[in-house]
């Protein structure tokens, strides 16, 4: 189903609202599930107004109860509904890390294929706001390691509104990562036509270019893309030409475009907000190792959280992957 | 589309009828005392509610308060009462073959529903077809009402499948190993229900509501609890089905509870009761009656009918490490299927020619059980790498022709396993 298209400058948060909204009108069996999306519109305000326009049905306060929202949303899409759960705040999703992991993960697979469970659970997650303890965590990769779920995270406004669209049509459970604090950060946005993956591949699993370069691919993706472009800016202005690669996906993997763009360029850092002891830059270090071993100037470069603890918001700007940060990474990776 | 019908948030609330037995469930061998204090409400410390219609020794128990049970069953005829005896039957011949086979080594693993067919029988009996079931990993009695085939049934068991069978083909879902994930599940499927309008039509053959199946043990898990506040805030229509076996494996339900099991339900606001599950009567009766609130929009109940687990665990299991056998021989003396038959002798419905046949009947469901399960072989290597996702998935994809690639060079090259 498609709607004529329209393009409006919008925050990160209200691209989000806005494709929920979409896949509520074109799908009846689409729902949202969680804690303080109804009359408050969410912690965040992503869901603000949509209980208003769809009902308690459709747009469900829940118990404060995570492994609750998800384990009931798992029962919910096997009668044929598609919920989409959010959950307040990364460091909160773990008391449904199970039902996650040993349910919805498994589902198709255990029935041989006979049950379908598309269940989208909405995170918001990452630092940089200030906040307390369990509110800036970057728990993607826990995820990705699990065979069955698809876990996404969008950096641009457009992607947040196409892949969240496309996140509800999925067949499969799609992890949706969101960047809060990019949540107020604001692009253009054309809204409606058809939904996104409609034919794969797609949003879902594919990367993009999010800005063109030579000498170095800096590989990013959610809140870490926007740290990589403005790295970009100063390489730029010292005469170093970077490729941006914004991942979008982190299950699927798109090798091949990071492969593509580290054989031309040679060089290759990754940035993640997450600690990078075997986290998803590990990965990708191996992934270009096997690719592109003969192209490589330099060791894969990671950018990343430390193997510690979220620390505290006064020192979180010292944890944080920085442009400087970034810089000096590309610095090591062109002087090697 | 699927159409959203009005969410039923009101109902009947009030408890279900019960009648007080002495604690600790049935008196040995004798029918219930009748303590006419009343409901649980003002029942004494030592005093456990519990529905009893058919004593150990077949008769009809008549309390003061279950008239309303008892009308429940009044329509059950002795063909109806010889076909949950049938089931029940061949739910132990089930058991005996499967843990034969096991001990054969044709199965990885069983684990044994032996003492709780009356529970499983009686409960399921009294399902709707467009119920749906949420078991956990012992309901072999349900699965056998609801047509699961038998050999179906031991697929996961032998390690050749991690299900078995098309849950919708029979409206029951997967067992789930994970100790009360399904609880939720099958909540969640009750909010489903609601939503399709399905509650409170007025029309039997639409109205729809689900029964989930768990243990003693799990009463203790999150899921469970859970489960119970979104079923209660929600009103749906879902029957919790505890069946108290004593045991989660080595600990006694004191490890789990300092309440009895089904006030737990109580204290979530659902109406709950404890049945004698070893009475396969009381059970059909209670899950009618749970049904029927379900089905009618007045929301969840919460049964714990109280059993035992008469045999092990599972068949890695020991219980002679933690249970006496005098235990064991006080619930063998409370033996649901030879209750039914002394309920049947009782009241004329036993005939032996009937007897033999079904006797002879049981013979050949084991034998084709044993052939079905043994007939089983692995499955395609390539099915581990099908299902994990609906569409393609680059890594799966990528790991299967390298996995294929590999079996293809290496054929007849195998040096080692």
């Amino acid at each position: 189903m498609s709607t004529p298209t329209t393009t409006q400058t919008l925050t990160f948060a209200r691209a989000i609202t806005e494709g929920l909204r979409a896949a509520l009108e074109q799908d009846g069996t689409a729902m949202l599930m969680g804690e303080d999306i109804g009359r408050l519109g969410g912690v965040f305000r992503v869901t603000d107004g949509l209980q208003k326009d769809f009902g308690e049905a459709r747009v469900v306060d829940t118990p404060l109860a995570e492994s609750g929202i998800v384990g009931t949303a798992i029962g919910l899409a096997l009668r044929g509904y598609r919920p989409v759960c959010e959950i307040q705040f990364d460091g909160f999703v773990f008391p449904a890390y199970d039902q996650i992991t040993t349910q919805l993960s498994k589902m198709r697979y255990r029935s041989r294929g006979r049950l379908e469970v598309p269940v989208v659970i909405r995170i918001p997650y990452g630092g940089g706001i200030g906040a307390v303890e369990h509110h800036s965590e970057s728990p993607e990769a826990l995820f990705a390691h699990t065979a069955g779920l698809r876990v996404v995270s969008p950096a641009t406004p457009q992607d947040a509104y196409d892949m969240i669209r496309a996140a509800v049509a999925s067949p499969d459970p799609v992890l949706f990562f969101e960047p809060k604090g990019r949540y107020w950060s604001k692009g253009e946005v054309t809204l409606g036509g058809p939904v996104p993956d409609a034919g794969t591949p797609g949003v879902l699993d594919t990367a993009r270019v999010a800005r063109a370069g030579d000498d170095v691919t800096l590989v990013a993706y959610g809140p870490t893309v926007a740290t990589a472009l403005k790295a970009a800016d100063a390489l730029a202005a010292e005469g170093t030409s970077a490729e941006v690669v914004d991942l979008r996906a982190i299950s699927p993997l798109d090798v091949p475009a990071v492969a593509a763009s580290v054989r031309r360029t040679g060089r290759c850092v990754v940035v993640h907000e997450a600690p990078s002891f075997l986290g998803v830059g590990a990965e990708i270090a191996a992934r270009v190792s096997e690719e592109c071993f003969y192209s490589l100037e330099a060791p894969v470069q990671r950018v990343a959280g430390f193997h510690a603890p979220y620390p505290v918001a006064k020192l979180e700007h010292e944890y944080l992957p920085s442009v400087d940060r970034v810089v000096d990474a590309v610095d090591r990776a062109l002087s090697f | 589309m699927r159409r959203f019908g009005p969410l039923e948030t009101t109902g009947d609330r009030t408890a279900a009828t019960t009648q007080p037995c002495p604690a600790g469930a049935v008196s040995e061998g004798d029918r219930v005392k009748i303590d006419a204090t009343g409901g649980s409400d003002v029942a004494p410390a030592d005093v456990t509610p519990l529905v009893q219609l058919v004593a150990p020794d077949g008769s009809r128990v008549a309390g003061p308060d279950d008239a309303a049970l008892r009308e429940r069953v009044a329509h059950l005829t002795t063909d109806d009462l010889r076909a949950m005896y049938r089931d029940m039957v061949l739910t132990r011949r089930f058991d005996d073959e499967a843990t034969s086979l096991q001990r054969q080594g044709e199965l990885a693993l069983y684990a044994q529903s032996r003492g709780q067919e009356a529970a499983q029988v009686g409960s399921a009996r009294a399902l709707a077809a467009q119920d749906y079931v949420f078991p956990s990993y012992r309901e072999h009695g349900v699965l056998h009402v609801r047509g699961v085939d038998p050999v179906d049934r031991l697929r996961l068991y032998r390690g050749e499948d991690h299900g078995g069978w098309d849950p919708n083909e029979h409206n029951v879902h997967l067992y789930t190993l994970v100790i009360g994930s399904h609880a939720l599940h099958a909540t969640g499927y009750a909010m489903g229900i609601q939503r399709d309008g399905l509650v409170g039509t007025g029309d039997a053959t639409r109205d729809a509501a689900v029964v989930t199946y768990f243990g003693d043990g799990a009463t203790s898990q999150g899921d469970v609890n859970e489960a119970l506040v979104f079923a209660a805030v929600n009103n749906a229509p879902v029957v919790f089905f505890c069946q108290n076996n004593q045991w989660a494996i080595s600990e006694p339900t004191t490890k789990q509870s300092r309440v009895p099991i089904y006030r737990r339900g109580e204290g979530f606001g659902i109406p709950s009761v404890r049945v004698d599950g070893n009475d396969v009567l009381a059970c059909y009766a209670v899950t009618a009656e749970a049904l029927e609130r379900a089905h009618s929009g007045g929301g969840p109940t919460f049964v714990e009918a109280y059993t035992y687990r008469m045999g092990a665990h599972t068949t890695s299991d020991d219980p002679s490490r933690y249970r006496d056998l005098a235990e064991e021989e006080q619930w063998r003396r409370r033996d649901p299927v030879e209750r039914l038959e002394a309920l049947l002798r009782a009241e004329g419905g036993w005939d032996e020619t009937w007897a033999a046949e079904l006797q002879a009947e049981a013979e050949a469901y084991g034998e084709r059980l044993r052939d079905g399960v043994r007939a089983l072989g692995a499955p395609d290597v390539e099915t581990m790498f099908e299902n994990v996702y609906a569409t393609d998935h680059a890594q799966v994809t990528a790991e299967r022709a390298w996995f294929r690639e590999y079996e293809s060079a290496t054929a007849g090259e195998e040096v080692a396993r």
